[in-house]
């Protein structure tokens, strides 16, 4: 039988596709948690995440909050005295998590990233209004509220669509995202 | 000074003062921008929690299709330029990566060599026009303003190339050149919360306060931004968080290009400037030296 990798090594592998940009060599020193802007609504901060990561602690890691609160400021990344690129480690740890499909209840997050990336796998662009389902019902009444108050508003001021736009050469660009990954998406 | 111009679609919805005000000051700068043929979406972050891979892909045929003009490519958002920046070198290093993108782009028959050079709009107007020329060209003075500058992240982070990137001056030149006065407060390149605004909406009301309190107590008359996100996040969602926090912000937020271009002579309303949720439009008037 083969051994299954760690989870640090798992994740490390996925970190970059330039390079593997390991997170072995932190120091623990907490740069990457005092630069952060989210912090405080984190369960775990980013030092600690990797504190879970390097003892295995998969399932702490993928449940917690901390890898949807980043924002990508990247903050942590050119503070970093290791180095370590902190930023694409959570985008590896987002990634992970919706391969898996393991994630906290109710978090929004990868919702809004898959349809994100639906949208423009379909339209090849990005498109504002379509992504509104995924957020829009979900901070109670007063934030639906909120929300439909600011679409109104930014479509009096003509600042929204009525309808998505499309790349011209849709079927080629299609058919160049259908190369990278083989199946998947609509001809 | 030729470039290809790669907007982005933010530009083309939300952000359409700053696509027009970014081509309109270019113009009086000298600077031809020429529109990118075709392009797609840049892959924002999202791309990059589902495939990354794919989101350089994304990137790379932009890239492809700008290399046929031979010339430096040119964006105005903050995300796309640190998109298109990051895949550029990213592809340019990596041989097999840009081997396996290459045979994808084929489909499109485009192919990405890295031949050119991924620049923000503000570096061409700092650097390539240079901010001597901007300060001669300065019609209406706008001396007595003060002008927060937001630098966020992506213009920054992660290192492009930049010196500073912890305490950054080039948009406080920028303003300076205008007349107005460069506001400075330590949340500049502080994040606006991004995305987070729709997917964890209390963790980004709290970033965008604390951003709107610091600019206002250091006395900022308005706020001036280099993306799209960053521009949304501080100006739309004032209401909210004055009724989360209790606070009375009612700060305007406008584009750069559109403080330059106003200081260049360029009509406030070829700007767009009253497009905003809470229009600057009355605290520019008292700069124009013509009826605006």
């Amino acid at each position: 039988m083969t051994e299954r990798p760690s989870f640090q090594k798992e994740v490390s592998n996925l970190m970059s596709v330039l390079d593997g940009n390991p997170i072995d060599v932190c120091i623990q020193c907490g740069t990457c948690s005092g630069s952060c802007p989210a912090v405080e609504y984190m369960d775990y901060s980013p030092r600690h995440i990797i504190a879970l990561i390097r003892s295995d602690l998969k399932d702490e890691v993928l449940n917690s909050d901390t890898i949807w609160c980043c924002s990508s400021c990247y903050n942590c990344t050119v503070r970093c005295p290791k180095e370590i690129k902190i930023t694409e480690m959570m985008y590896a740890l987002k990634r992970y998590s919706i391969w898996k499909h393991q994630y906290r209840e109710g978090a929004i997050g990868p919702a809004f990233s898959r349809k994100f990336v639906r949208m423009v796998v379909k339209t090849g662009k990005s498109y504002e209004p379509g992504l509104a389902p995924t957020f829009m019902f979900r901070y109670g009444m007063r934030g639906m509220i909120d929300n439909m108050q600011l679409g109104m508003s930014l479509f009096n001021k003509k600042r929204i669509a009525i309808l998505p736009k499309t790349v011209k050469r849709i079927k080629n660009f299609r058919r160049v995202l259908n190369r990278i990954i083989p199946i998947g998406v609509e001809k | 000074m030729r470039y290809v111009y790669f907007p982005g679609c933010s530009l083309e919805t939300v952000a359409k003062s700053y696509d027009v005000s970014a081509r309109l000051t270019a113009e009086k700068l000298g600077v031809e921008l020429t529109e990118l043929e075709d392009w797609n979406c840049c892959g924002a972050t999202a791309y990059f929690h589902i495939d990354e891979i794919l989101a350089h892909t994304l990137c790379a045929r932009n890239l492809a299709m700008a290399e046929k003009t031979g010339l430096d490519v040119v964006a105005p958002c903050s995300a796309c330029y640190k998109n298109m920046g990051e895949t550029n070198a990213h592809l340019k290093q990596d041989a097999e990566l840009r081997d396996h993108i290459n045979i994808a782009l084929k489909e499109d028959g485009l192919e990405f060599s890295g031949q050119q050079r991924v620049l923000h709009l503000v570096d061409v107007f700092t650097e390539d026009v240079g901010i001597e020329n901007i300060r001669k060209n300065v019609v209406n003075s706008l001396k007595g303003l003060h002008v927060a500058p937001y630098y966020g992240c992506q213009i920054l982070r992660p290192k492009m190339g930049r010196e500073n990137i912890e305490n950054p001056e080039f948009l406080e030149d920028l303003i300076s050149a205008t007349g107005a006065e460069a506001v400075d407060y330590p949340l500049k390149t502080e994040c606006c919360g991004g995305s987070l605004i729709m997917t964890k909406n209390p963790v980004a009301l709290k970033m965008i306060k604390n951003l709107l309190a610091c600019a206002a107590d250091k006395g900022a008359d308005l706020i001036v931004t280099t993306c799209p996100l960053c521009q949304v996040n501080l100006e739309c969602y004032q209401k909210q968080v004055n009724r989360k926090y209790g606070t009375e912000f009612s700060l305007p937020v406008l584009y750069i290009t559109q403080v330059l271009g106003f200081a260049l002579g360029i009509p406030k309303d070829d700007l767009l400037i009253g497009s905003e949720l809470s229009s600057p439009a009355g605290l520019l008037t008292r700069f124009s030296r013509e009826a605006v």
